[in-house]
C-alpha cells in the first residue's frame, strides 16, 4: 500500500516538474522535449506489441508517417482545426494496424519483423505516389499552431502542453489496458500462445487488437510531430525512424511504461551527443552508447530503475525491523 | 516561505537574464569584436551523405580564412550539425543553431524538403538563410520569404535556357518533352514553357509524363518517337535518364536531344547508357567540371587544387561537391567583406542581395553572381555543352535565362 502510494506521490511530483519546465527553459528546449513525449508516445505503441505481446515490429515508423500524413492532408486540403486531425490519425491508425495485424498472424518472429519492415520501406514511396494529396517528394508546409483562447503561451510552449496532455491521457489508458484483463491475456500469449488459447484467450483476436491500438498511439504521435515540425516529407520516415523507435523500446525496457519515457530521451539526446562528441563518427559513438546501456542495463532502463528502487525500498523495510517485503512484481510487466 | 521567496526571485532573475541579450541584440546576433558564428546542417549520415562532403569542404575554406586573419578582424566560428536528410532534424538542429548558438546567419543548408521544413522559421526569426543547397525555384521568392536566397541555378533558369537555344537554332522545331510528374519536372517544365513563350503550343507535340515509381518509361519514349518530334526535353533523374537515351538510341530515334544537368554525370548516367549513345546530347552546365583536363592549367582549377592538398587533403579530388563547397564558401566570405563593419541580420541579407558580378574560381568563365533585392536567385547564366563521347564540350555563348537572347 505504501509502495504504491509512493509511487502516485513519485508520478505527481514529475508531472508537476514537467507542468514547470515551459517556463523555465527556452522555447528550443522545450521543442525538444515535446519531441521526447511524441516519441514517448510512438514508444508505448511499440511497446505494448513488442514488449508485452511479443510481436517484432521494424515497421512502426509506418503508422508514424500514416498519421503525421492523416493529419498534415486534413489541415492542408481541408482546413480541420490540428486538434480534431490527432484523433482521426489515431482511429485510422487503429484500423489500418488491425488490418494488417490480420495477415500478421500467421508471421511469428523474425518473419514479422522483415514483414513490417517492408512496410517502412514502402511507406515513403507510396507517400510520393498519391502526390496530388501528399505533395510528393516535397511535402507538406504547415502552420504552426498558435495558443487558443488568447493563452498567454508562446506556441512552443502551447504544443508542449497539448502533446504532454496527450502523453498524459494516453499512458493512462495504456496503463489501465495493460494492467487489468486484457494486459494479462497479451502478455499471456507472448509467455505461451498455447496455454493462453488454452485458457479461452482468443489470440487471434487479441494479437490484431494489439497491433491496431500500437499503430493508433504510434500514429497518434505522428500526427503530433506533423504540427510540432510544421512540416511532413517523405524523407522525415525513413527506415531508420522505425529502427530508431525500435530502439528506444528496447533501451528503455521492453514491456515497461514508464521505459518508453526513458527510450525517448535515448532516442532524443544520445544521438545529439554522439554528434558533439565527434563529429566524424557520430554514429560509431552511439553505437557505443548502445552496447554499454545493453551490457549495463539488460532489462532496459526502467528495468535498472525497478532494481534501485526494490533494493531501496527493502533495505528501508529491514531498517525498519520487519520481514523483507514480498519480492516486488517482475519489473519486466510494470 | 522566505526561502521559496528567494527562489522565485532567483528563477525570475535567470528568466530576464536570458531575456535581456534576446532583446538587446536584436540586430546583431552572433558577432563580436573577435567573431562571426555561421550555422549550416549537412547530412553527414543518411540517404545523401555523399552529399556531406559539402559542408566539410566548406569548413575547410573557412579554416582558410581565419589562418589567413579572418574577415575585417574577425574569425568565422563555422558550426555544422549532422541532419541525416531528415526535415524534422533539420528543425532542430536549425533551431539549436538559431535559439541556442546563436548564429548570425545560417548558410548552404542541403536539400530541398530539409529546406522546405525550415522555410517559414528562418523567415518569422528574420535570420538570413543564405545560399541554400537546392535546385528549386521556390528559394528565389524575395517578395513572400525575404531572408532565403539560393544559390546555383534553378530548375527553372536552367528550363529557360534550353528554350532560348531551341528558339535561336531550331525554330520550326516539333517538340517532345519527358517529365517526372512532381515539383522538380514541374519546374523543369515551367521554365522550358516560359522560355518557349508564345511559340510554346505551336512546338510541343507531346508531353509525356512518369511517376518515380515507375520500373521503366520505355513506352513514352515510343510514344514520343511516334509524335513525331524533332527535339527532346528530357527531364529525368539519372536512372530514368540511362533509360531513356538507351531506348532512344535501341529504337532508332534521334531527336536533338536536351537532357536536364541533374543526369548529366559521366559516371552515373552518361556511361551505363553507353557513351555511343550518349553522343550528341546537351545539357547546360556553369560549373567547370572538376575533372575536364581542359581546366588543368586555369588559375581557378589550380588554386582550389592547392587549397584541397593543404586544408582537405581527405577530400576527393574528382568530386565536383568538393568544388561547389568552395565556391559557395568563397560567395559567403565576400559577403561578408562586402558588409563592413555592419554585421547585423538586416545588413548581412541586404549585402547578399546586392551582389553585383561576383566571379567565383570554380564558376565557367564569364558566369557571374548577380542578386538584388527583387532577385535571389544568384547564378542566372549557364553555358550550352555538347557530349562528344568522351566529355562535354562546352560551345555557344553565355545564355542569360532573363536577358532577351
Amino acid at each position: 500500500m505504501t509502495s504504491r502510494l509512493a509511487r502516485h506521490a513519485g508520478l505527481l511530483a514529475v508531472l508537476a516538474l514537467a507542468c514547470m519546465l515551459p517556463f523555465v527553459l527556452s522555447n528550443f528546449r522545450l521543442f525538444q522535449f515535446t519531441q521526447v513525449y511524441i516519441y514517448a508516445i510512438a514508444i508505448l505503441g511499440l511497446n505494448m506489441l513488442t514488449g508485452y505481446n511479443g510481436q517484432f515490429s521494424l515497421g512502426h515508423g509506418a503508422f508514424y508517417a500514416v498519421g503525421a500524413y492523416v493529419s498534415a492532408i486534413m489541415m492542408d486540403r481541408w482546413h480541420v482545426p490540428y486538434g480534431w486531425t490527432i484523433p482521426v490519425a489515431g482511429v485510422i491508425c487503429l484500423v489500418v494496424g488491425f488490418l494488417f495485424g490480420l495477415p500478421a498472424l500467421r508471421l511469428e518472429g523474425l518473419y514479422l519483423a522483415l514483414a513490417t519492415f517492408s512496410l517502412a520501406l514502402a511507406v515513403p514511396q507510396i507517400l510520393k505516389y498519391f502526390e496530388h494529396w501528399t505533395g510528393g517528394s516535397q511535402g507538406i508546409v504547415l502552420s504552426k499552431p498558435k495558443a487558443p483562447l488568447g493563452l498567454p503561451l508562446s506556441p512552443d510552449q502551447w504544443l508542449y502542453f497539448l502533446t504532454l496532455a496527450v502523453l498524459v491521457i494516453l499512458f493512462w489508458l495504456g496503463a489501465n489496458l495493460l494492467r487489468g484483463r486484457v494486459g494479462r491475456a497479451i502478455v499471456a500469449i507472448r509467455d505461451n500462445h498455447i496455454s493462453a488459447e488454452a485458457m479461452g484467450i482468443n489470440s487471434a483476436l487479441y494479437k490484431s487488437l494489439v497491433f491496431g491500438v500500437s499503430a493508433a498511439y504510434t500514429g497518434v504521435a505522428g500526427a503530433l510531430s506533423a504540427s510540432v515540425i510544421a512540416f511532413v516529407a517523405p524523407d522525415s520516415f525513413n527506415v531508420f525512424l522505425s529502427i530508431t523507435l525500435l530502439i528506444g523500446s528496447v533501451i528503455g525496457g521492453l514491456a515497461s511504461i514508464s521505459g518508453a519515457i526513458f527510450g525517448a530521451f535515448f532516442i532524443q539526446f544520445v544521438p545529439n551527443w554522439a554528434q558533439d562528441i565527434s563529429k566524424a563518427a557520430p554514429w560509431a559513438i552511439f553505437g557505443v552508447f548502445l552496447i554499454v546501456f545493453m551490457y549495463v542495463m539488460p532489462f532496459g532502463i526502467a528495468g535498472a530503475v525497478g532494481r534501485i528502487w526494490i533494493r531501496m525500498t527493502r533495505s528501508r523495510v529491514l531498517q525498519a525491523g520487519r520481514d523483507p517485503a514480498p519480492a516486488h512484481h517482475a519489473h519486466t510487466t510494470t | 516561505m522566505t526561502r521559496t521567496r528567494k527562489l522565485l526571485i532567483a528563477v525570475l532573475a535567470v528568466g530576464l537574464a536570458g531575456l535581456i541579450p534576446a532583446l538587446a541584440a536584436q540586430t546583431v546576433v552572433g558577432v563580436t569584436a573577435t567573431e562571426i558564428k555561421i550555422g549550416n546542417t549537412n547530412p553527414y549520415s543518411g540517404p545523401a551523405s555523399a552529399y556531406g562532403t559539402i559542408g566539410k569542404v566548406i569548413g575547410a575554406y573557412f579554416k582558410k580564412v581565419n589562418d589567413e586573419g579572418g574577415i575585417n578582424g574577425r574569425k568565422i566560428n563555422y558550426i555544422t550539425y549532422d541532419d541525416g536528410y531528415s526535415p524534422p532534424k533539420t528543425v532542430e538542429m536549425v533551431r539549436k543553431l538559431v535559439e541556442q548558438d546563436q548564429v548570425a546567419f545560417v548558410f548552404q543548408t542541403l536539400g530541398t524538403p530539409t529546406n522546405s521544413a525550415i522555410h517559414k522559421y528562418v523567415n518569422q526569426e528574420k535570420v538570413p538563410h543564405l545560399f541554400v543547397a537546392t535546385g528549386a525555384t521556390k528559394w528565389n521568392d524575395p517578395k513572400n520569404f525575404p531572408w532565403t536566397m539560393g544559390f546555383q541555378p534553378n530548375y527553372q533558369t536552367e528550363g529557360r535556357v534550353y528554350a532560348a537555344h531551341v528558339l535561336k537554332n531550331h525554330p520550326d522545331a516539333k517538340v517532345g518533352i519527358l517529365y517526372q510528374n512532381d515539383d522538380y519536372g514541374k519546374d523543369y517544365l515551367k521554365g522550358f514553357e516560359d522560355g518557349l513563350g508564345e511559340a510554346a503550343k505551336k512546338m510541343i507535340v507531346l508531353k509525356q509524363s512518369h511517376e518515380v515509381t515507375d520500373p521503366t518509361i520505355d513506352s513514352q519514349i515510343v510514344n514520343l518517337k511516334n509524335s513525331g518530334a524533332t527535339v527532346f526535353f528530357n527531364i529525368t533523374i539519372p536512372k530514368f535518364a540511362v533509360q531513356a537515351i538507351k531506348k532512344s538510341h535501341d529504337i532508332g530515334w534521334k531527336p536533338v536531344h536536351y537532357l536536364n544537368n541533374v543526369s548529366s554525370s559521366l559516371a552515373t548516367v552518361l556511361k551505363p547508357a553507353g557513351l555511343e549513345a550518349s553522343r550528341g546530347l546537351i545539357t547546360a552546365l556553369y560549373m567547370k567540371e572538376v575533372t575536364d583536363p581542359q581546366w588543368k592549367n586555369d588559375k581557378g582549377f589550380q588554386d582550389w587544387v592547392a587549397f584541397m592538398k593543404k586544408y582537405y587533403p581527405e577530400g576527393a579530388l574528382d568530386d565536383q561537391a568538393n568544388g561547389y563547397g568552395y565556391n559557395v564558401a568563397i560567395l559567403v566570405a565576400h559577403t561578408l567583406r562586402q558588409c563592413g563593419n555592419d554585421l547585423s541580420r538586416e545588413n548581412i541579407i541586404r549585402q547578399a542581395a546586392n551582389l553585383k558580378n561576383v566571379e567565383l574560381p570554380l564558376l565557367l568563365p564569364g558566369i557571374k553572381v548577380n542578386t538584388s533585392p527583387t532577385d535571389h536567385a544568384p547564378i542566372e547564366q549557364e553555358q550550352l555543352a555538347r557530349f562528344d563521347g568522351e566529355r562535354w564540350v562546352t560551345f555557344g555563348e553565355l545564355f542569360d535565362a532573363f536577358r532577351k537572347q
